[in-house]
C-alpha cells in the first residue's frame, strides 16, 4: 500500500495545481474540489453556478478527465494533477481557443466561459476535427444562458480549422 | 477524519470494517450533490475506491462469454471500443448519462450503489441478468442485478461491502436502449427501456427504467415476443409489436411528479419498447 | 452555421472600433482567462459570510423567532431580523410592499425571516438551522381568480389585487365574419442567469455608510430602496457593480443588498453573501405565469376588425414590477397587426407564489404567444396561410394602436416577415445527412442520445411569430441616463452607471466615442454610483438611453473641443469635423489630429439623455403610454416525434428591425440568446409549484436548453435607422425572445397537422411531451 492508500486527514492535505503544490488546511470533509479551489487557494477561475454537476462552469482538468470540479470531494483528488483555467495559459497570452471566444463573440456575460473553454481544450485535443454535431454533444455539458451558441459553435470551429493550418 | 485511497479491494473492504460508517466515494456524481446540498455530511471517513485498479479495469473471458466490468469504470470507457462492441446497449445507456464531464467520472458502481429507478445504466444490467460482485472484509459473495436492487434507492448492499464488479453475458443477438428525456442532452430519464434478443436461447429481456420503484422486468411481455419473433427471418407482426407495447406498459408502475404524468411515462415506455424490438427486428433481418 | 445578412448598410466610416463595425469586447479577454472578477469573487479583509433563512411555508403567520441557539454556535457574529431594520421595513420597485425581513406574515415559500453572519458558509448554515421560527400555518391563496373575485381574505394590507386596467377602443359592437378564440396559459420561466446573486458590502468606518459591490442591473435604484431600509441618506450608499454573470430581468428587484448591508454595519466589518442556485430560485422574482383568453373578430378575408382579451397574471406574494408587466401585455394585445376596435381586461393579482416581476419580453412575450397563437387559428379559418395572414394585416408606421398611440417609429413588420420567408428551409433531411456509415446521427433527432426515434417516427413543421416590443419605460416615468465624457491628451475616458450584465454596453460605449471624437484609446472608468443614474439594463433601453447618453456627451465634448482648436488656430469652430482621427476645416482643408489637438487640454463633460415624455394610461386604457417600438419576424422549423411528444427545433430564422447594427456581432448574439430563452420557455422551461412549494428549483429538473437544443438561427438585420433614436439603433434584446415561442409551437402545431388532419391545440407553454402526445 501506498503512503495516500493509508489515508490522509481531510484537514490538511497537498493538491497539486497547475504544476503547483497547494497545501489545504481547516477543510472540512466533503468540501468541493471547486469550494477548495476558490476560496482556500484563491483560484477564482472556476465558477460555481448549479453544485450539482449540470452546468459545466466549474470544469477542470484531474489527471487529463474533464469533470465538474463541484462533484470532486477535494481531499480525494490528492496526487493528481489538477489543471485550472489559470492554467491554461498565461495572463495576457490567451490560448488559441481563448483568443477565438473573444474575437467570435462566444462571450457575453462570461460566466460560463471558463468552464467552456476547459472543454473546448479537451474537446480539440481528443477530436480535432468535430463535426458540429460533435461540438454540440462534447461541450452539451456546459450551459450557456446569454449566448445561444451559435458564436460558441464558430469560435470552436475557427480554433479547429486553424490548428489544421487553414484548411477546413 | 480522513480520507483513504486503497489501491487494494481487501484494503479498501479492511477500511469499511474498521470504520462501518465510512462512506464510499467513487465518481462522486450522486454523492457530491448531497454534499453540496447539505443532505448529506459525511462525518467519519471517506474511501475513495476509483484508484484500486481491480475496480477501475474491466476483463473478458471467452469462455464464458462473459464481461467483468470494474465498478469504478467510468461511463465514458463504455461509450465506445471492444466494451461497446461487446454491450451495445450500456454503450447506448452510457452516452445518455449526463454530460461529457459526468460520463468522465460517474461509474457503474455507483449507478448501482445509488439504486435509483432512473440509473442510466441499470436496465441493461437488469435485461442481461448481470451478476453484481460484492466484497467485505469477510469474503466476496455474488448477486443477481435483480436481488441487488431492493427498492427506491434500496440495495442489499450489507454494511461494510464494497461493489467490485458487475458481469454480464456477451449476448449473440440484437441489444439496444432507449431513454425518453425532455431535453435532448443532460437529462434525467422520464423513461427508459432496455431490449435484448437472446438469438441462441430465442428468449427476449426487457427492462424497463423510471417507471417503478427500482427496474422492472416484464415476462409478460418478453414471453409475448419472444413467441411473436419469427427466429429466422426476425419478422414481427405489426399486431405483435402493438401488443408487446400494450404489455411493457402494463408492466410499468409509474409515479406522477414533477418530472413527468404516470400517464406519460406508462405510454412513453411501452413505446420505447415497441421501437427497440422493430429496430431489433430490422437489424438482425439484416445481419 | 449562422449567416447574417445586411439588408441595409449604414453609411459609415468604417474605421475599426467605431460604429459599425465589431470590435471585441474590453473585459473579453478576463472572461476567457477566468480573471474577471464576478461579484460571486469579491473578497475583502476580515470578510465574514452572511446567509438567509427563508420561510417554508407559502402563507403563515410568525408566532415567534427565536435566535438564542444561532448565537451560540461558534463562529457566528451576529442574526438579525425584521427588528433590526433601521429604516423602512418595506422595499419594492414600484410600490414599497415587501418586506426586507418578514415579521408578521410570511407570504412565500422562501421569504427572507432572518439572516446571520459568521466565519464560513458551514458556520452560517449551522445556524440558520438552529434559528427556530413558530410558524401558524394559514391557507394560502393559490388561485389567481380568487384575488380577483374576492373569495380569499387579504394575503396583504395592499389587497390581492395589484392591478386592473381595462382598454376599450373603437366600435366594441361589432362582430366579424369569422370568430376565433382561445385560452392560453403561459408557465412561470426562471431567468436563470448563471453568475449566482453576490455582493459584498464594505461598511465606511464609524458604521455612518457603506459601499456595497453588487451584480445589479440598476445601481441607482437599488441605492435609494438600500438607503431607505438602512436609514441612511442615499449618499452614504455608494454602489459598485460587480461582475454580473447575467441578468435578464432578475436582477431588477432588490435581492441581497439590504441584508448584505445590515450585517455589515452592525458588525463594522465586510460581510459577503453569495446565493447557492436553489436560493436563487427562491431569492429572484420570475416570469409571471399567465392566462390569457383572447377572441379575435375579422372579415371572411382575413381583416382583423376586433379583438377581446382577458389577461391574467400571477404577480406571486409581492408587486415588484406586476403592475408595469400587466400594462406591457394588454397593450400589446394586437401584437404588430392592425386592430381599430378591442375590449382588453388585465388584471395583476396577488398570491401566495413565488413573486414575478421582471423578465426579457416583460410581459409582451405571454401576450405574444396568445396572439400569434390566434393569429394561426385566424389563417385557418379564413383558408390562408400563416404568411398571408400576418401579411394581410401588418401594422405599419403612422398607424394606431389599441390604446390610440400611433406608432412613430419605424415598423418595418411587412419586411421583417418577407425577409424571413426569404431564409431558405433547411436543405436537410430529417435527421441531417447520414454518417459516414450510412446511419441517421442520432443527435439530430428528437430524443437525441437518447434513441427514442428512427427516421421515419418523426415529422417536420414550420410555425410562425411575429411580435411588437415597446422599448425603454412608459406611463409617464422621468427615464434618462447619465455619461460624463472627458477628453485628455487624445485619450477619451466614459463614466456612466449603466450595469454591463454581458450584453456588451461596455464595447459600444467606446465605439460610440471613437466615432464621435476621432480618438482609439477610449477607457471606461468603474461602473458605480459615482456619477448620475443611467436606468436600469432593461426594457431594451441602454443602446438608445445610456447610448444616447454617451453620444450627447461625447458631442458636447466634441464642441467645446472645436471651439479650442478654433481659439488656437483663428478657425470658425462651426466649419470643423472629425474625420478619421483628425480634425479637419471643411472649407479649407485644413487638419490636425486630435492627439495633437488634445495635448494638455482637458475637456469634460456630464450630459443627462431623456426620451420624450410618456403618459398613463386612462380609465378606458387610451394614452401614449409607450416610448418606441421594434419588431421581429420568427420562423421555426420542428422535427416532431407525435409518438413520444419530443421535439427538436432544426432552425430558427429570424428577420428583426435593429434600427441601426452598431456593432454587428453583439446583435447577432442577443438573437441568438434571446431565441435560446424563447426556444426554453416553449418546450422545457418551467418552475413547477405544488401547493406553494418549488418542485423544480435546480438545474437538474429546472431545464435549460442545451448545446443540442439549439438549431441553427439564421439572422437578417433589418437595418432602417430610426430618426428618433439618438444613434438610429433601436434595442434588440428583448424581441429574439418574444415571438421565437410562439413559432417553436406553431411548428410542432404544424407537424401534429399533418399527423391526422387535426393536431393538437397545444395552447399551454411550456409544450409537454404529454400534451403532444396523450
Amino acid at each position: 500500500m501506498t503512503d495516500e492508500a493509508m489515508g490522509h486527514d481531510s484537514d490538511h492535505y497537498v493538491l497539486h495545481v497547475n504544476g503547483d503544490e497547494r497545501e489545504v488546511v481547516d477543510s472540512w470533509l466533503g468540501e468541493s474540489l471547486l469550494d477548495v479551489l476558490r476560496d482556500r487557494l484563491g483560484l477564482l477561475g472556476a465558477k460555481g453556478a448549479c453544485e450539482q454537476g449540470e452546468c459545466g462552469s466549474c470544469s477542470v482538468m484531474v489527471d487529463e478527465i474533464l469533470v465538474c470540479s463541484c462533484l470532486v470531494m477535494a481531499a480525494s483528488a490528492v496526487g493528481q494533477a489538477i489543471v485550472t483555467i489559470e492554467g491554461i495559459a498565461a495572463p495576457g497570452s490567451p490560448s488559441d481557443v481563448q483568443a477565438a471566444f473573444v474575437d467570435a463573440g462566444a462571450v457575453q456575460c462570461g460566466f460560463c466561459t471558463p468552464g467552456l473553454i476547459m472543454a473546448t481544450h479537451d474537446l480539440l485535443e481528443r477530436v480535432p476535427a468535430p463535426t458540429e454535431t460533435q461540438i454540440r454533444e462534447e461541450l452539451a455539458g456546459n450551459v450557456c444562458r446569454c449566448t445561444g451558441y451559435g458564436r460558441i459553435i464558430d469560435a470552436v470551429q475557427q480554433v479547429a480549422v486553424s490548428r489544421r493550418g487553414g484548411v477546413s | 477524519m480522513a480520507v483513504h485511497l486503497p489501491d487494494t479491494v481487501s484494503a479498501a473492504v479492511d477500511r469499511l470494517a474498521a470504520e462501518p460508517s465510512a462512506t464510499v466515494l467513487a465518481g462522486g456524481t450522486d454523492l457530491m450533490v448531497e454534499v453540496n446540498d447539505g443532505h448529506r455530511r459525511p462525518d467519519a471517513s471517506v474511501v475513495v475506491v476509483n484508484r484500486i485498479p481491480e475496480l477501475r479495469s474491466w476483463r473478458h473471458d471467452p469462455q464464458t462469454a462473459t464481461v467483468t466490468i470494474g465498478a469504478a469504470v467510468s461511463y465514458r470507457e463504455m461509450l465506445d471500443g471492444p466494451l461497446a462492441t461487446m454491450v451495445p446497449a450500456l454503450a447506448q445507456a452510457a452516452r445518455t448519462v449526463g454530460s461529457p464531464q459526468i460520463r468522465n467520472a460517474g461509474t457503474l458502481g455507483g449507478n448501482l450503489g445509488t439504486c435509483s429507478p432512473a440509473g442510466d445504466g441499470l436496465p441493461v444490467l437488469s435485461a442481461l441478468d448481470a451478476v453484481v460482485e460484492l466484497a467485505s472484509s469477510a469474503g466476496r459473495r455474488s448477486v443477481s442485478v435483480g436481488d441487488f436492487m431492493v427498492g427506491v434507492k434500496r440495495t442489499a448492499l450489507e454494511p461494510g461491502e464494497l461493489i467490485v464488479s458487475v458481469a454480464l453475458p456477451v449476448v449473440d443477438g440484437w441489444q439496444g436502449y432507449a431513454k425518453v428525456g425532455v431535453r435532448n442532452a443532460m437529462v434525467i430519464a422520464i423513461a427508459s427501456a432496455c431490449v435484448v434478443i437472446d438469438r441462441s436461447h430465442q428468449r427476449v429481456a426487457v427492462a424497463l427504467g423510471s417507471v417503478g420503484p427500482t427496474i422492472l422486468r416484464c415476462p409478460d411481455a418478453e414471453d409475448h415476443l419472444a413467441g411473436a419473433i419469427d427466429w429466422s427471418t426476425f419478422d414481427i407482426a405489426p399486431r405483435d409489436l402493438d401488443r408487446f407495447a400494450e404489455l411493457v406498459s402494463a408492466a410499468s408502475r409509474p409515479i406522477t411528479d414533477h418530472r413527468s404524468s404516470a400517464d406519460y411515462r406508462r405510454h412513453a415506455v411501452g413505446v420505447l419498447a415497441k421501437r427497440l424490438a422493430r429496430r431489433a427486428s430490422s437489424s438482425e433481418a439484416a445481419a | 452555421m449562422t449567416v447574417v445578412e445586411q439588408v441595409t448598410t449604414p453609411t459609415e466610416s468604417g474605421r475599426p472600433g467605431t460604429i459599425g463595425t465589431s470590435p471585441v469586447r474590453p473585459d473579453g479577454i478576463a472572461k476567457v482567462q477566468g480573471s474577471f472578477e464576478f461579484s460571486s469573487d469579491l473578497s475583502a479583509d476580515g470578510c465574514l459570510w452572511g446567509a438567509t433563512l427563508r420561510s417554508p411555508h407559502p402563507y403563515a403567520r410568525i408566532v415567534s423567532i427565536d435566535v438564542s441557539a444561532a448565537w451560540k454556535i461558534d463562529g457566528v457574529e451576529t442574526v438579525i431580523t425584521a427588528a433590526d431594520v433601521p429604516g423602512s421595513i418595506n422595499y419594492g420597485l414600484i410600490a414599497h410592499d415587501q418586506p426586507v425581513f418578514a415579521s408578521e406574515f410570511v407570504r412565500y415559500v422562501g421569504e427572507p425571516v432572518a439572516a446571520v453572519a459568521g466565519d464560513h458558509p458551514e458556520t452560517c448554515r449551522r445556524a440558520l438551522e438552529a434559528i427556530v421560527v413558530s410558524y401558524e400555518v394559514l391557507e394560502p391563496l393559490l388561485d389567481p381568480e380568487r384575488a380577483i373575485d374576492g373569495s380569499h381574505a387579504a394575503i396583504h394590507p395592499d389587497g390581492n389585487l395589484i392591478r386592473h386596467q381595462r382598454i376599450v377602443c373603437g366600435d366594441t359592437s361589432i362582430v366579424g365574419d369569422v370568430v376565433v378564440e382561445g385560452t392560453y396559459e403561459i408557465g412561470m420561466q426562471d431567468q436563470a442567469f448563471l453568475g449566482l446573486e453576490a455582493a459584498l458590502a464594505v461598511p465606511d468606518p464609524g458604521g455612518k455608510g457603506v459601499e456595497l459591490h453588487v451584480a445589479t442591473q440598476w445601481l441607482h435604484e437599488d441605492r435609494a430602496q438600500i438607503a431607505a431600509c438602512l436609514d441612511l441618506p442615499v449618499e452614504s450608499v455608494r454602489l459598485v457593480l460587480g461582475g454580473v454573470g447575467g441578468a435578464f430581468g432578475a436582477r431588477e428587484d432588490i435581492s441581497l443588498q439590504v441584508h448584505t448591508c445590515l450585517l455589515a454595519l452592525r458588525l463594522g466589518r465586510p460581510v459577503r453573501i453569495a446565493y447557492s442556485r436553489a436560493e436563487s430560485f427562491l431569492g429572484h422574482v420570475h416570469r409571471h405565469p399567465a392566462t390569457i383568453w383572447m377572441r379575435h373578430h375579422a372579415t371572411a378575408d382575413g381583416e382583423i376588425v376586433k379583438i377581446e382579451s382577458r389577461m391574467v397574471f400571477d404577480g406571486g406574494a409581492y408587486a415588484s414590477t406586476s403592475s408595469a408587466v400587466l400594462i406591457n401585455a394588454v397593450t400589446h394585445t394586437q401584437g404588430p397587426y392592425r386592430c381599430a376596435n378591442a375590449v382588453v381586461d388585465g388584471y395583476a393579482v396577488r398570491t401566495n407564489h413565488l413573486p414575478c416581476g421582471a423578465m426579457r419580453g416583460f410581459g409582451v412575450v405571454q401576450a405574444c404567444f396568445a396572439h400569434e397563437s390566434q393569429m394561426d387559428k385566424l389563417a385557418s379559418a379564413c383558408g390562408l396561410d400563416p404568411v398571408a395572414i400576418r401579411l394581410r394585416n401588418a401594422m405599419r408606421t403612422g398607424d394606431a394602436l389599441i390604446t390610440g398611440q400611433l406608432v412613430l417609429n419605424v415598423a418595418p413588420v411587412e419586411r421583417c416577415i418577407l425577409d424571413t420567408a426569404a431564409i431558405p428551409l433547411p436543405d436537410t433531411p430529417i435527421g441531417g445527412l447520414p454518417m459516414a456509415d450510412g446511419a441517421v446521427d442520432v443527435m439530430r433527432l428528437p430524443g437525441g442520445a437518447g434513441r427514442t426515434a428512427d427516421r421515419g417516427d418523426i415529422v417536420r413543421g414550420v410555425g410562425w411569430g411575429v411580435a411588437i416590443k415597446n422599448l425603454m419605460y412608459s406611463e409617464g416615468f422621468d427615464d434618462y441616463s447619465t455619461a460624463r465624457c472627458r477628453l485628455a491628451d487624445g485619450v477619451v475616458t466614459l463614466k456612466f452607471a449603466t450595469s454591463e450584465v454581458g450584453q456588451g454596453f461596455v464595447t459600444i460605449a467606446p465605439q460610440i466615442a471613437r466615432t464621435i471624437l476621432g480618438v482609439d484609446d477610449v477607457r471606461l472608468d468603474r461602473i458605480d454610483t459615482q456619477v448620475g443614474s443611467a436606468g436600469s439594463t432593461s426594457a431594451s433601453r441602454q443602446t438608445w438611453m445610456s447610448g444616447g447618453a454617451v453620444d450627447a456627451a461625447c458631442r458636447t465634448v466634441r464642441e467645446r473641443f472645436f471651439e479650442h482648436i478654433a481659439r488656437a488656430h483663428d478657425l470658425d469652430p462651426l466649419r470643423l469635423a472629425v474625420d478619421g482621427t483628425d480634425v479637419v476645416d471643411t472649407v479649407s482643408g485644413w487638419r490636425i489630429t486630435v492627439a495633437e489637438a488634445s495635448a494638455g487640454i482637458v475637456i469634460d463633460e456630464t450630459v443627462e439623455y431623456r426620451h420624450p415624455a410618456t403618459e398613463d394610461l386612462d380609465e378606458n386604457g387610451q394614452g401614449n403610454c409607450h416610448t418606441a417600438f421594434a419588431f421581429v419576424a420568427h420562423r421555426a422549423v420542428v422535427d416532431v416525434d407525435p409518438e413520444l411528444g419530443l421535439v427538436k427545433v432544426v432552425q430558427i430564422a429570424t428577420a428583426q428591425d435593429v434600427g441601426r447594427a452598431l456593432n454587428p456581432l453583439s446583435v447577432l448574439g442577443q438573437i441568438e440568446g434571446g431565441i435560446a430563452q424563447g426556444l426554453g420557455l416553449a418546450v422545457m422551461e418551467e418552475i413547477i409549484q405544488i401547493d406553494g412549494v418549488i418542485r423544480n428549483g435546480n438545474f437538474t429538473d429546472y431545464l435549460l436548453p442545451t448545446f443540442l437544443d439549439m438549431p441553427d438561427v439564421v439572422a437578417t438585420l433589418i437595418e432602417e435607422p430610426d430618426p428618433h433614436a439618438p444613434l438610429g439603433a433601436k434595442g434588440v434584446g428583448e424581441p429574439p425572445c418574444i415571438s421565437s415561442t410562439p413559432a417553436v409551437v406553431a411548428a410542432i402545431r404544424d407537424a401534429l397537422r399533418q399527423v391526422d388532419g387535426i393536431g393538437k391545440p397545444l395552447d399551454r407553454i411550456p409544450v409537454r411531451p404529454s400534451d403532444i402526445c396523450l
